[in-house]
């Protein structure tokens, strides 16, 4: 349970085309995340799978059932939206109850199902509350409580964590990763954080103006990215692109000496972040380089240096930004 | 320096509001105080302000002249009726204008368009009415032709606007002077003004809206539903849709959408528009005294008989007036906080 097939699913609003034609096959149990700049139509293909909006043409099927014309209501899922969307009038526990009073669920079953959530994500003390007596961390456990509460077919993640702070964040990031793994439900996450979609998905869409990029594991698409938007996407800091954009090179396959090497450049700045050194460097003819160097690096501004990339992880990429193998 | 200015600012416009504040009060204060005086006290000018011998009854002849608890009766039945029926049209209406506004149409008529879409219904119906050898000089067939020659158009231009521009053609028939549409109101309320009585399939020889809550409610509604509209629109679009989403995601039915979340979330917007729906229908004048005399006839109605062709009767007038206007003052003076914000359209947060 929990397959979504996507079939040349496009969607314009009136001349302006967001998703010009997309294919996707969500495997049962996956967590898939889709990335990309803000723009790229991620949220709103998130929002075409969930049925807030209606496909133009192509279409939609989940569990190999044809839902394309089917409202929100009907598709089994359940949203978690960067807002949280909370029902203000409502108590926590009406805001959890809430989808299973809808399914006309019996009260006894509700009760159960409710304190079994909260004391999952420890809301069995807020229950009664209302959503604005509440932090932003328990506010996104509520949304997250009020989703699970129903065991959907698949959960939707809209950019959940954006409004928390950065060690929260962290936090959320991990207990949402162990949720999947307890609950073996497929999971669609939506995130402008390249980081948040290394950590945690099982395959990653990466998005750009609509159109779908490439989908791999994190690890496939950092080490054998399609195109030049990917491999500047994936990754931080950033890959470095030389001669005319035909050659990228990523900041941690660069060797650095004083002696002797490929290319030559100075010290600009360096970066100390403890465990590695950021060293941004003019590589003359070649522009701006960055090279992360393993734990405190001596290279400090000004040094002239030899950097040599690792010949058998350069990336290759022709006129039109797709790569060569 | 700039401070003292700023404080003379202050007190000029204080006493400024005081001012157009004490003028525009000053009269209901003269009503209110002639209705407590003779009927030649009140007549005498100058006014003796406070100086008069005062009298309870005026009240006891309009109690007696005019029966106060019918008129005060149809007045509640009309405000409360159609401020209900308005809500019940206008919440889904402006539900569906605050969260699912139309930004382009999908069919674009104009020009050219509109006189073929016009000429052509015409055309068709006609050509329709001729194939099928109808007999013109049958008159439900002509009322049906031009039933469907005025709807089509109508319907495809109602369809054929983007929500701003159906919220401001909504207002514009605000700005319409009522007379204008009293003649033929007046007829299709009264049987007289239908050509048509027998239709065959339904007859409507006993057809009467005048003097009618059912003719009186229905036009009610119908005169503030813009207002109504455009107010609960300007609250609504205060709610952040993604709770609405949410909420259909839940699995919640519009029905549901509409009841367990909008409505709630709305409590004071929808109470603010209550409250100023009923002061306006209760306040309504013209087409009360227009189309009403006897059994549906509120406290308007009532006021207007104390100006008859004998000579005004300020003193009974004022004690009508004050009758008339007590009950709803004192809803309106418990409401205040949320009228301010009715009347301003939710336009200041």
């Amino acid at each position: 349970m929990g397959t979504i097939t996507l079939k040349q699913v496009r969607k314009a609003f009136g001349d302006a085309v967001i998703i010009p034609g997309a294919d996707l096959e969500i495997r049962e149990g996956e967590f898939i995340v889709f990335v990309g700049p803000s723009g790229c139509g991620k949220s709103t293909l998130l929002r075409l799978i969930a049925g807030l909006e209606d496909v133009t043409s192509g279409s939609i099927s989940i569990d190999g059932k044809d839902v394309t014309e089917a409202p929100p209501s009907e598709r089994g899922l359940a949203m978690v939206f960067q807002s949280y969307a909370l029902y203000p009038h409502m108590s926590v526990r009406d805001n959890i109850a809430f989808p299973l009073k809808m399914h006309k669920v019996p009260q006894g079953e509700i009760d159960a199902a409710v304190s079994k959530a909260a004391a999952k994500l420890n809301l069995t003390d807020y229950l009664e509350r209302k959503p604005r007596q509440l932090s932003g961390g328990q506010r996104q456990r509520v949304a997250i409580g009020r989703a699970i509460v129903r065991e959907p077919t698949a959960f939707l993640f809209d950019e959940p964590l954006s409004n928390l702070d950065a060690a929260l964040r962290v936090n959320m990031r991990v207990e949402i990763m162990q949720m999947h793994e307890d609950m073996k439900a497929t999971m669609i996450y939506v995130t402008h954080d390249q980081v948040e979609a290394m950590t945690m998905a099982d395959r990653i869409v990466v998005l750009n103006r609509g159109h779908i990029e490439q989908v791999g594991s994190p690890l496939e698409l950092y080490n054998k990215p399609n195109s030049l938007f990917v491999a500047g996407f994936i990754g931080s800091p950033k890959m470095n692109f030389v001669e005319g954009n035909t050659i990228g090179v990523r900041p941690e396959h660069i060797a650095l000496s004083d002696k002797k090497g490929d290319w030559q450049g100075t010290v600009k700045l360096a970066e100390h972040l403890g465990s590695d050194t950021f060293l941004h460097i003019d590589g003359g003819a070649r522009g701006q380089l960055t090279v992360r160097a393993s734990g405190e690096s001596n290279f400090g501004p000004g040094t002239k240096l030899w950097m040599t990339p690792e010949k058998d992880r350069i990336h290759r990429f022709n006129k039109e930004g797709r790569a060569i193998r | 320096m700039a401070r003292k200015q700023s404080t003379n600012k202050k007190i000029i416009v204080t006493i400024l509001a005081w001012a157009i504040g004490l003028a525009m009060f000053f009269p209901i204060f003269w009503t209110a105080v002639a209705a407590f005086k003779t009927e030649s006290d009140a007549y005498t000018l100058p006014q003796n302000w406070l100086s008069t011998p005062w009298t309870l009854e005026n009240f006891g002849i309009v109690q007696d002249r005019s029966n106060y608890g019918l008129y005060i009766r149809n007045t509640i039945i009309i405000a409360l009726l159609s401020t209900l029926l308005g809500l019940a049209f206008a919440i889904p209406a402006a539900w569906s204008m605050a969260f699912a506004p139309v930004q382009k149409p999908s069919i674009a008529w104009s020009g050219k368009r509109w006189l073929a879409t016009i000429f052509g219904t015409a055309f068709i119906v006609g050509l329709v009415l001729y194939a099928m050898n109808w007999d013109l000089t049958n008159h439900a067939v002509i009322g049906f032709v031009a039933l469907v020659i005025v709807t089509l158009p109508v319907t495809l231009w109602v369809f054929s606007r983007n929500t701003t521009d159906a919220l401001l053609w909504m207002l514009s028939t605000k700005m319409m002077p009522p007379a204008g549409a009293l003649i033929p109101i007046y007829l299709i309320f009264n049987r007289n003004g239908l050509v048509f009585k027998d239709w065959g399939w339904v007859d409507l020889t006993e057809w009467n809206l005048i003097d009618s809550f059912w003719g009186m409610v229905p036009l009610m509604m119908l005169l503030n539903l813009p207002i109504i509209i455009w107010m609960l629109y300007t609250y609504f679009k205060e709610i952040p849709g993604e709770i609405l989403e949410a909420s259909r995601m839940d699995g919640a039915s519009v029905w549901n959408e509409l009841t367990k979340v909008l409505m709630p979330m709305a409590v004071p917007g929808i109470v603010s528009t209550c409250l100023l729906n009923l002061i306006l229908a209760w306040n309504e004048a013209f087409w009360t005294l227009n189309l009403t005399n006897k059994y549906a006839a509120p406290l308007s109605f009532m006021i207007s008989e104390y100006s008859s062709p004998e000579g005004q009767f300020w003193a009974k007038l004022s004690a009508a007036s004050l009758m008339a206007i007590v009950p709803i003052l004192i809803v309106g003076w418990f409401s205040q906080r949320q009228l301010v914000r009715g009347l301003t359209f939710g336009a200041v947060k």
